[in-house]
Parts: C-alpha cells; structure tokens; sequence
C-alpha cells in the first residue's frame, strides 16, 4: 500500500491538552466561571452579575444529558448538552464538528474553477449563496466585472434559492413543532422551487452553477414559463400556510415569547440574519451594502420585534414573499447579453470555437488542466444567505489556487446563541428554539 | 472650500513632499481592493479593539487565520510591518456608517499567542477556537479554548501550511491492484 504521505510534520506537536470539550459538571465551576458558561457568552450589568452570582450553585438534583447528534430535531449532527433541573434547561453547550470534513484545506488544493463544486456542499440547503460569495471574492480579486446578465441571472438564482430554503425552513419548523402537515406542505412547494433549478443548473442541489466570471450556462429556453409557474402557485400556498399556522393558537403558543434574544446580545454574539432583524435590527446586506445589482430592485427588509421563535419564523414567511418580488422584477429586467464573462483567461472557449482555433484549443487545455491565475492579494467579500451574513475571505498567492480559502458561515456563528436563547426554558422550548435559528450543520461544521 | 488652499502650499513647499500617511485609530491605512485594511501589532491589538468597539464596530463578523509559512513575502504589508509566519485575519463591521474593516495582526511562529477579543466581542468564542484548532494559535484569556470541529485527541493543527493533508493514489484501471 503505497499512500504519499510524508513523514509527520517537523517541529513540536504535542498531543493537545486543552481539556475535554464537553460541558463540564457544575459543581467543578463557581461564580464567574459559571456564569461565563452557562449566559454562554454575555457581558452583563453588574446589577446581573451580582444577582447571578448570588444564586445557589445547583445540588445534585441537576443533570447533564446530551441531545444528539443523532436527534432528529437538531437538524442534522448538531450535539447540545444540557443541564436540567427537572425540565428547565440550565445550561447548554453546543458540540459540533461531527461533519467537519476540512473544506477550507480541500479548497487550497482545488482551482479557482474548481472552487465552487467544493463550497456549494457547505450549506446543502442554500448551496448557490456560497458559490457565490466565492465566485464574488475572486472576481474581486481579478478586478473583473461580469456582464449585467450574469448579474441579473446570479439575482435570480439567489432569489429562488431563498425561497426554496425558506420553505424547507418552514417544513422543518413545523416538524419540530409536530406540525407534520407543515412538513409535507412545505417538502412539496421546495420540490417545485427545486424543479426550477434543477431546469437552470441540472441538479436539485450543489448546482456548480455560478462560478468566476459568470455563470455555468445560459437560462434555458422557457426558463419564464418555470418562474411564472412558482410565482403563480405560492401565494395561495402561503395563504394556505397563513391559515394552517399563523391564526392557529397551538402554534402561537409553542413559538410567543420563546428564546426571546436582544439586538444588543445579538450584536455581541455576531448573530445575523432572521435571528438579528427579529429583534427590530433592521439591516439587510442586500440593501445596506448592496451587491450585485440589488440597489436596482424593490423589496422591504422585515423586521420583528420581540425577538422571540415566532418573529423568526414570521419573518421568514415573509421573506419568501419579498424573494418572490425580486424574482418578478428579475423577471421583467432580465437584460440581453452575455451570461460570462468574455475575457479568455477566465472563461473556457465554447466547444465550437475548439475545433476552428489552436489558440481556443490552448486556452481551454490551460484553463481546465493549470487553471487561471488570480494577482496576489486578499479579499473578503459578504453577502446575505438566507441565515445571515456569508462571507468569504481568499487569499491569493499569484498561483492558480487559492493560498487560503475561508468561508464565513453563518450558521456556524449563529449557534452561539443557543446557551443564551436556551437558558430557563424547557427542554420542548428548546427544540422550537433550535428549529428557530435554522442552522445548517454542513455550514457549521464545513 | 479646501481646494482654495492648496497652489499656496504647493508654492511655498518646494520640495516634492511625501503624501501624509492616512491614518486611522492611530495606524496607516492599507487598502486591498477597496477594503480598508489596519496592522496592528499584537500588543496594539485590544486597546484598538476598545478604540474600535467605543466608535461603532459593534460586530466582530469573523476572525480567522492564515498561514504564509510558503508565502512569505507577501507584498502587501506596510513597510513598518514585519511578516511573521501566522496572521489573525479580523473582519469588524460598523452598522451606521455602513464600514468594514480588516485587522491583520502578525503572530509569530516560536510563540503563537494573541490576547482574547472574547470580553469585548462575546461572538469570538467559536471563532477563536477554531483559529486555535487550525493554526495552533493561543488565545489569552479565552474561557473554553478547546478544539472545536477537531476531534480532541487529535494531533496537530490541519490547516497548517507544514500539516501533510494526504492523499491516496487513483486507482486506474488496468494498473496492478494495490495489494
């Protein structure tokens, strides 16, 4: 068996001591100790410290169990441990890692045209939000500007995967809740939103579809009659929705004034997203720092106030209705032209062009085989995925690989909140407030 | 209007004098790309991060790494600015001026450590510990550096430069098996 590996890398590397990554037991911790775990992570008034401090520690009536990574309602492989008193959660800790399969490495060793096949697994649900950042930050670091129907196309797509993350969102939080109908509602709408991109890209998912300098392939021929169809169905859909849940009590009941978190906290955690406009935060990166062409589009950014597991969900009801206003008004723009970039060092040669040209024919062999060369540099480029702020930071040595590829996630982040949404609430709270920070463990854990 | 004063200046100063550095929270602004970009020193780094918190950088939006064990003469860096093997990559946002700023601070390889943002940026937590489990760089002060996406008893910081990722051989048809 012959493998490449080399001998193990020079210099120290001392077997890590840091200690279990687990929660640890109460009685090990005391006062601030305590309090930096379990408020997990939040600068407190002094006024709260000292009433905290002031508590008992808990007796041996607490426990810590674990829920998951296999529990169906963390979404995935999410770990949380929790100490109970009887029902109430006292303290949470997240574990994560379980799916970590090193694609910041795995993108060090793929091209800039390889890239996007590598970040479009990190969030399954909205894969063409991170094929974007990436293809954003390279063309960035390429000085280039792609052609406005690129532009108008990657719109589109992004818009349609909003919704269709959105509603996988809403059929997951019904199931958590037990709302099962919800989650065959919602399976079902994703499917047509799906379809369409499946029309565009030829997948459901992992699309490889935007990529530096443009986008894979042109919108296909009846590409409207698909949008127009999604566009025609969902609002009676959403009404339908609208019944079923929002003017029902039980539901009403499960999500009010459940982890109730405030703008102030969700700044300090770098909480983005629903989770930061839920608390009346209203800032939006595609209207606060636009990208693309979305200074060019209408739509309302929607804002909570309670900051609770139903303004979350609320706004995520609501956001699928103003995707569906970008995705009308994409629909009327949608300019002529190009759909790359025609600059041959980027964009591969069309196969026509291979058998007429040997120059054609060099630049494809170079692109495909060496890959195309991005100037030294770094940058970090953001945009808003339909969890919060996605970014991505490349930098670039000259060759044809990125020197460093990072990807901001922001699920990844957005976890952190969980302690602090969790604390005093039950353990059935703690699935809507797990449900209700929708994070996507591909993403967390990359 | 501040255009009225500069010929005066211009023919009274005859030599061609340098542009004054722009500085920003004390330190030479950088651009990359447009993007603000400031190097503090590691020592500079949590009094700036105060200076910073104080006038609006409320958010820490990601803190991450970077090896340049086999780049090393990246040439970006103010010429004050010595390289050292790792870099702390800090990307702060500003929501009402609707800025964004890039810290880079330096950290060397024989004594990687870097004091904590965690008091001032509670968001830092799972940051931090995810540079330290990557790059094996320490943060002083941080409440719970453990490794985070590594398992724990595993060895070594995978997205070292040094770290050997592996690979194992395509098996193409028609070659001898690999037995």
């Amino acid at each position: 068996m012959t493998t490449t590996h080399d001998a193990p890398p020079s210099g120290p590397v001392e077997r890590t001591a840091e200690g279990a990554q687990e929660l640890s037991s109460a009685d090990v911790l005391a006062g601030a100790e305590r309090l930096r775990e379990r408020g997990a992570v939040l600068r407190l008034s002094e006024a709260a410290v000292a009433e905290a401090e002031a508590e008992p520690v808990p007796d041996d009536e607490t426990m810590i169990i674990n829920m998951g990574p296999q529990h169906p309602s963390t979404h995935g492989v999410l770990r949380l441990m929790l100490e109970l008193q009887g029902e109430t959660v006292l303290r949470c800790k997240p574990v994560i890692g379980y799916l970590h399969t090193g694609m910041e490495r795995t993108g060090e060793d793929l091209t800039y045209l390889q890239g996007p096949t590598n970040v479009t697994r990190m969030d399954y649900a909205s894969p063409l939000f991170t094929e974007l950042a990436f293809s954003l930050t390279v063309e960035k670091l390429l000085d280039i500007e792609v052609p406005e129907r690129a532009v108008w196309i990657r719109m589109l797509m992004t818009e349609m995967n909003r919704i269709s993350s959105h509603l996988l969102f809403m059929a997951t939080n019904g199931m958590d809740l037990g709302a099962v109908s919800m989650m065959l509602y919602g399976w079902r709408e994703r499917e047509e939103a799906l379809r369409f991109l499946q029309e565009v890209t030829g997948l459901r998912m992992n699309h490889n579809y935007i990529r530096p300098g443009g986008v894979a392939a042109d919108l296909p021929d009846g590409w409207r009659d698909g949008v127009l169809r999604l566009l025609d169905m969902l609002p009676e859909r959403l009404a339908e929705y609208d019944t079923l849940l929002n003017q029902q009590p039980i539901w009403r009941e499960r999500l009010q004034g459940i982890g109730v978190i405030t703008a102030e906290e969700c700044l300090a955690l770098g909480v983005t997203g629903p989770i930061l406009r839920s608390t009346g935060y209203d800032w939006d990166l595609r209207r606060d720092m636009p990208y693309m062409a979305f200074d060019q589009v209408e739509f309302d950014v929607v804002v909570g106030s309670y900051g609770d597991c139903f303004d979350r969900y609320a706004i995520r009801f609501a956001e699928i209705a103003e995707s569906m206003k970008i995705v009308r008004q994409c629909l009327e723009n949608m300019p002529k032209g190009d759909y790359r970039i025609q600059d041959k060092k980027v964009t591969p040669p069309p196969r026509a062009r291979i058998d007429e040209s040997m120059e054609a024919l060099i630049h494809h062999f170079k692109i495909f085989t060496e890959g195309f060369k991005v100037p030294e540099g770094e940058a970090y480029v953001a945009i808003e995925s339909p969890r919060g702020e996605l970014g991505c930071y490349i930098v670039s040595d000259g060759s044809s690989k990125p020197y460093r590829m990072h990807i901001r996630g922001p699920s990844f982040v957005n976890i952190q909140s969980l302690p602090h949404l969790m604390h005093g609430g039950l353990v059935a709270d703690g699935v809507a407030i797990i449900s209700s920070v929708d994070p996507i463990l591909g993403e967390v854990d990359r | 209007m501040a255009d009225d004063d500069a010929p005066v200046g211009e023919a009274e100063g005859e030599e061609v004098r340098e542009p004054e550095p722009e500085l920003l929270f004390g330190l030479p602004v950088t651009r990359s790309h447009d993007q603000i970009v400031l190097f503090p020193s590691a020592e500079q780094y949590p009094g700036l991060l105060t200076t910073l918190h104080e006038s609006g950088y409320h958010m820490v939006i990601d803190l991450t790494g970077v090896d340049y064990l086999t780049h090393p003469g990246r040439t970006e860096l103010p010429a004050d600015v010595a390289p050292e093997r790792f870099e702390v990559v800090v990307n702060l946002i500003n929501h009402r001026e609707r800025a964004r700023l890039r810290l880079r601070i330096q950290v060397p390889e024989s004594d990687p450590r870097l004091p904590s943002a965690f008091d001032l940026y509670p968001g830092t937590e799972a940051m931090e510990r995810e540079t330290f489990d990557m790059y094996g760089v320490v943060f002083d002060g941080h409440p719970d550096l453990t490794r985070i996406l590594m398992p724990e008893d595993w060895i070594g910081h995978p997205l070292r430069k040094d770290y050997d990722s592996g690979r194992i051989p395509v098996q193409f048809k028609g070659a001898p098996a690999n037995r």
